[in-house]
């Protein structure tokens, strides 16, 4: 069992979790042109490395940012979201 | 049992093979490079010099010819998609894979199953019959079957899981199997008698651009410039993808699956459930190739994980109860380059000689035939036929994706 450690709840199970991918800035929607959101909506990173990624603890429905090694398969950290929202967004 | 074992290693009655050929050293230039030996790179340097006369090709593999997804697939080969230009695309992989021993003069142990899609709920019958009506269009092979009909196909199959009752079936009888490595070592080697250059334990490390050209690539092995770079590398199409400054709408999961011990053949066609998660195959050798879902985050990592091992042999169990008592031979896990619509990416992106083959995802093997045959076609004519021009990369830019996210069985 792989375990993960939810801000809010402590270690639990990583089956408990869902990732729901990489920390990216949302281009504003009225601004944006339409290359610019279509490579918003499809396009990703896919970094080999380590990334930062939202994740949700689905039985509390916390929602919480995570660093991960995409490679070696290690979560490096868990944290509750930044009071002035995710920090290090990806390009 | 050691010492018999050195005798037969250095008896002279049993030769290494050496079909395929050694590693030469790497040259300056090519026409043609292309970045990845599997089963889609090695076809495609077989239909560029087969079909097209471009001998000067070099293939790159930082690892042995055949050893990534090619290795790791299910092997399952079928055209029962959704939308018209996918059954169309894969129609011509079965095709060619029906014809490839003879061919490439290579047993590919190509086995004609059938495959039948078990459906568990009022939802997924819709979308089966969606699947068999647009399969009949396009000329393929599909019918609808009903409890009765699937007892007759698989007499081993537990129709009545409990909670989950199998209410209908889609039966692909074209559908089949074949050797995978002998797939790409057939393509490989008659690639080579060619002209192409196979090099293994060749890593491509960067690449130079000039202008929208990818000029140069930089190896482990040294240096080499090229007319036109193709990758096809699976798994990591985005870090290769990367190195020529491109972003590709891709996300890498790993993907698990095993093999039991062999029993005797007691299941023909190839069974999946999507709803289950699952798909069973019995192998020429016996054995019940079980296969899954993708793991639930992105990783390249080839881990296992019990938590989908216990879920694949649970839903095994679901539908052949008998199998409780066969142990796990093999498992492994491959790195699956899974798009938004579960459709591939060929086609020539935004640089002008740098060519993809990319977003293979859970369905790379069943079309390793007719991605090598459209794109050397491609490549050689410098334009892109019909059949492949739904899948370019420029349909995330204008919305109009090919979904196959119904049609996979592997995933979700």
């Amino acid at each position: 069992m792989k375990l993960m450690t939810c801000p809010l709840n402590g270690p639990r199970n990583i089956t408990e979790f869902q990732c729901h991918g990489e920390v990216h800035r949302q281009p504003e929607p009225s601004g944006a042109s339409d290359h610019e959101w279509a490579e918003y909506v499809w396009m990703s990173n896919n970094t080999a490395g380590v990334v930062r990624e939202w994740w949700c603890h689905t039985p509390t429905n916390f929602w919480f940012l995570a660093e991960r090694n995409t490679v070696t398969d290690e979560i490096l950290a868990t944290f509750p979201v930044p009071a002035d929202g995710p920090s290090g967004e990806a390009s | 049992m050691v010492f018999a074992l050195l005798k037969y290693g250095f008896s002279r009655r049993y030769p290494e093979r050496d079909e395929i050929p050694r590693t030469p050293d790497l040259q300056s230039h090519y026409d043609v490079v292309i970045i990845g030996g599997g089963g889609h790179g090695a076809s495609l340097a077989y239909h560029l010099a087969k079909h097209h006369g471009i001998t000067n090709v070099a293939i790159l593999e930082k690892g042995y010819l055949g050893g990534g997804n090619t290795a790791r697939n299910t092997t399952v080969i079928r055209s029962n998609y959704t939308d018209q230009r996918s059954i169309r695309f894969y129609a011509k992989a079965l095709r060619l894979y029906e014809s490839l021993a003879n061919e490439l003069d290579y047993n590919m142990m190509y086995s004609r199953r059938g495959q039948l899609t078990l459906s568990h709920s009022d939802g997924v019958s819709r979308s089966l019959r969606l699947r068999a009506d647009a399969g009949v269009f396009c000329g393929e092979a599909n019918e609808i079957v009903d409890r009765q009909q699937i007892r007759s196909l698989v007499p081993s199959l537990n129709l009545d899981i409990k909670g989950m009752p199998i209410l209908c079936g889609l039966w692909h009888p074209s559908a089949a199997i074949a050797r995978h490595d002998a797939v790409v070592w057939g393509y490989a080697i008659r690639a080579c008698e060619r002209g192409v250059e196979l090099h293994q334990r060749t890593e491509v490390l960067g690449m130079e651009l000039s202008g929208n050209r990818v000029t140069r690539l930089r190896t482990n092995r040294g240096d080499v410039s090229a007319g036109t770079v193709v990758q096809c590398v699976a798994g990591y199409s985005s870090v290769v993808a990367k190195m020529a400054g491109l972003k590709l709408p891709i996300r890498s999961y790993p993907l698990q699956a095993m093999v039991t011990h062999p029993v005797k053949p007691f299941l023909d066609p190839m069974v999946s459930s999507t709803a289950l998660h699952c798909y069973v195959s019995q192998s020429a050798r016996g054995e019940l190739v079980i296969g899954g879902g993708s793991d639930p985050y992105e990783l390249y990592n080839t881990r296992s994980t019990l938590e989908l091992k216990e879920s694949l042999a649970a839903s095994a169990l679901e539908m052949f109860p008998f199998i409780g008592e066969l142990k796990i031979l093999r498992q492994w896990a491959g790195i699956t380059d899974m798009t938004p619509d579960y459709s591939p990416i060929m086609g020539q992106g935004p640089l002008s000689n740098y060519w993809l083959d990319a977003g293979w995802g859970t369905w790379g093997f069943k079309a390793t035939p007719a991605s090598g045959f459209f794109l050397a076609k491609a490549i050689s004519e410098n334009r892109i036929p019909d059949e492949i021009r739904p899948f370019q990369l420029s349909r995330f830019h204008s919305f109009d994706l090919v979904n196959e996210m119904g049609a996979t069985a592997a995933s979700h």
